[in-house]
């Protein structure tokens, strides 16, 4: 006869979940009452919401050319912030790495770095704005700027995990530094600087259609002040301009993708 | 046909071809793609709207920046810059949290060990597309249309921003787990919901927290900047600092960013060590 035991649940919550959970509700608790989110208000903003949409649709393409000419100027600021940006990382990333560089170089480089990567691109659009003034300029700036923050860092990591040794044979046949560079370094890690670089054009892509918010050129000006003039069948047409380009800028990424793979 | 490819001569090695890592196609098409994008480089460059006087001016516009934002205004910290800063990191902390609740069904959606419907892939998939592909600002620039200028506009602009994000990250994670153990609580008649939280949920926790905390940090980042668009916290304090030339303040409010941001990084790091 067998006899059924009672054994005990072997999924017992552990205490650290149960001070988790108690955790998040005193937290919820507190953030709801310091700020002002109140269930009549959600409400009203729906209402409001289902508005808004009436006025976004149909959207309004009239002033195309405004639209067109915004668009490439987006697309001026992507381009020239990638290729201005990736190429200043080549050296920033190198100098970083803190195997082929002493001490000395490398973390001073690696401060500025952290530095570039610390603020969000729109703050760093601010100052750019107020140092060369409204336009194109302040975007491609910042977007290169924002593009040393990610690209020389993700380089710096490539270069620190590359195999010494071949380096070593290039050194051992007597070649100097640049051509220790050339033919010891690059071809270990030229695919993946590839790949960071065609993620940071995307990126810069997106980025570019929002940086004009605060001055700096491109779409997003436009974006911001359609919005102020309550002009919203104008920013659907904006925003599908944006997610259109957004795809295109995504097929042709992947497209390089394979031709370097 | 194999005796006739034995007795085939061996090529004299002056005519054997040269060895080449890439065939011709391959170079031709990398070398298409080099001289697109200098093209398009200095197309760019010469269409582009710039004034050099401009940028020859920068380096002395920037130095007067700097001289009027120093001395920095200190007073102002705890009269608007602190309140407003811990509502920016109630909005990442809530932003996040919200993203959870809408990013894990479209992670299980999206997960094809879990639903193996094709079509029900494809739908979360534009939603956790749909999210990623327009920006935090543009999301706050719709809420606060909608739900007036404030903390909850920029609390959904940052929860919406963050579902594709958190969504495709988890579920990748949960197409990872090892099905051995799927089968093996299924195998005893466990329901559905049993199946997810004692085989695939262990499996993916560490993921998951990792995930977490990672798009927290971004969070707070990026909720610094909403109140430009005004969306609440310590953006609403630059703005109007800025709007009003006030520069020592505007220092003051940059170097608070600065500080927390590098906290909020610390704190990360060491819980990401003690979980991992």
């Amino acid at each position: 006869m067998a006899t059924i035991v009672d054994r005990q649940n072997p999924f017992k919550t552990s205490l650290s979940t149960k001070f988790l959970w108690l955790g998040l509700f005193v937290y919820l608790a507190y953030a709801f009452s310091t700020l002002d989110i109140g269930w009549e208000r959600f409400m009203l903003g729906l209402d409001q919401g289902g508005r808004l949409i009436d006025r976004l649709f149909p959207p309004n393409f009239t002033r195309w050319e405004l639209l067109l000419s915004d668009l490439i100027e987006s697309l001026q600021i992507a381009i020239i912030a990638s290729v201005a940006g990736i190429l200043i990382s080549l050296f920033v990333g190198l100098m970083a790495a803190r195997n082929m560089m002493p001490n000395v170089i490398s973390i001073p480089v690696r401060v500025f770095i952290a530095l570039c990567r610390t603020f969000h691109p729109v703050i760093i659009a601010i100052l750019f704005v107020k140092a060369v003034g409204f336009g194109a300029l302040a975007g491609i700036l910042t977007l290169t700027v924002a593009s040393i923050g990610f690209v020389a860092k993700l380089f710096a990591e490539a270069i620190e995990e590359i195999s010494f040794k071949q380096v070593e044979a290039i050194r051992a046949t007597g070649a100097g530094f640049i051509s220790t560079i050339l033919f010891g370094v690059i071809p270990q890690v030229f695919s993946r600087f590839i790949g960071f670089s065609i993620y940071q054009l995307d990126s810069n892509l997106r980025n570019s259609t929002m940086v004009g918010i605060v001055g700096a050129g491109g779409l997003g000006g436009t974006l911001f002040s359609a919005f102020q003039r309550f002009d919203y069948d104008f920013v659907t047409a904006i925003l599908l301009a944006i997610i259109a380009l957004i795809l295109v800028g995504e097929a042709l990424s992947n497209l390089v993708r394979r031709i370097f793979q | 046909m194999k005796a006739d490819a034995l007795m085939t001569p061996v090529s004299n090695p002056a005519e054997s071809p040269k060895w080449q890592r890439f065939t011709l196609g391959q170079r031709s098409a990398r070398y298409m793609v080099y001289l697109i994008i200098v093209m398009s480089f200095f197309a760019s460059l010469r269409t582009v709207e710039i004034i050099p006087e401009f940028l020859l001016d920068a380096p002395e516009q920037l130095a007067d920046m700097f001289r009027r934002m120093w001395p920095m205004d200190f007073a102002a910290y705890p009269t608007t810059i602190h309140g407003a800063m811990l509502d920016t990191l109630h909005i990442a902390t809530l932003g996040t949290l919200l993203s959870l609740i809408l990013a894990m069904p479209l992670a299980l959606m999206n997960a094809n060990n879990i639903v193996k419907s094709s079509w029900v892939n494809w739908i979360a998939k534009f939603f956790l597309v749909a999210s990623r592909s327009v920006n935090s600002l543009i999301w706050a620039l719709l809420f606060v249309a909608i739900f007036g200028p404030g903390v909850l506009a920029g609390v959904l602009a940052v929860a919406l921003r963050s579902v594709g994000f958190v969504g495709k990250l988890f579920s990748e994670a949960l197409e990872e787990v090892n099905m051995g153990s799927v089968e093996a609580i299924r195998a005893t008649g466990a329901s559905f919901a049993s199946v997810l939280i004692k085989a695939y949920w262990p499996q993916a926790k560490p993921a998951f927290f990792s995930i977490l905390l990672f798009r927290w940090d971004i969070n707070v980042r990026e909720s610094a900047v909403l109140g430009l668009v005004g969306a609440g916290g310590i953006g609403v304090v630059l703005n109007d600092a800025m709007n009003l030339f006030q520069w020592p303040k505007v220092a003051m409010v940059l170097t608070t960013i600065f500080v927390v941001v590098l906290l909020i990084e610390f704190i990360v790091v060491q819980v990401r060590k003690r979980l991992m």
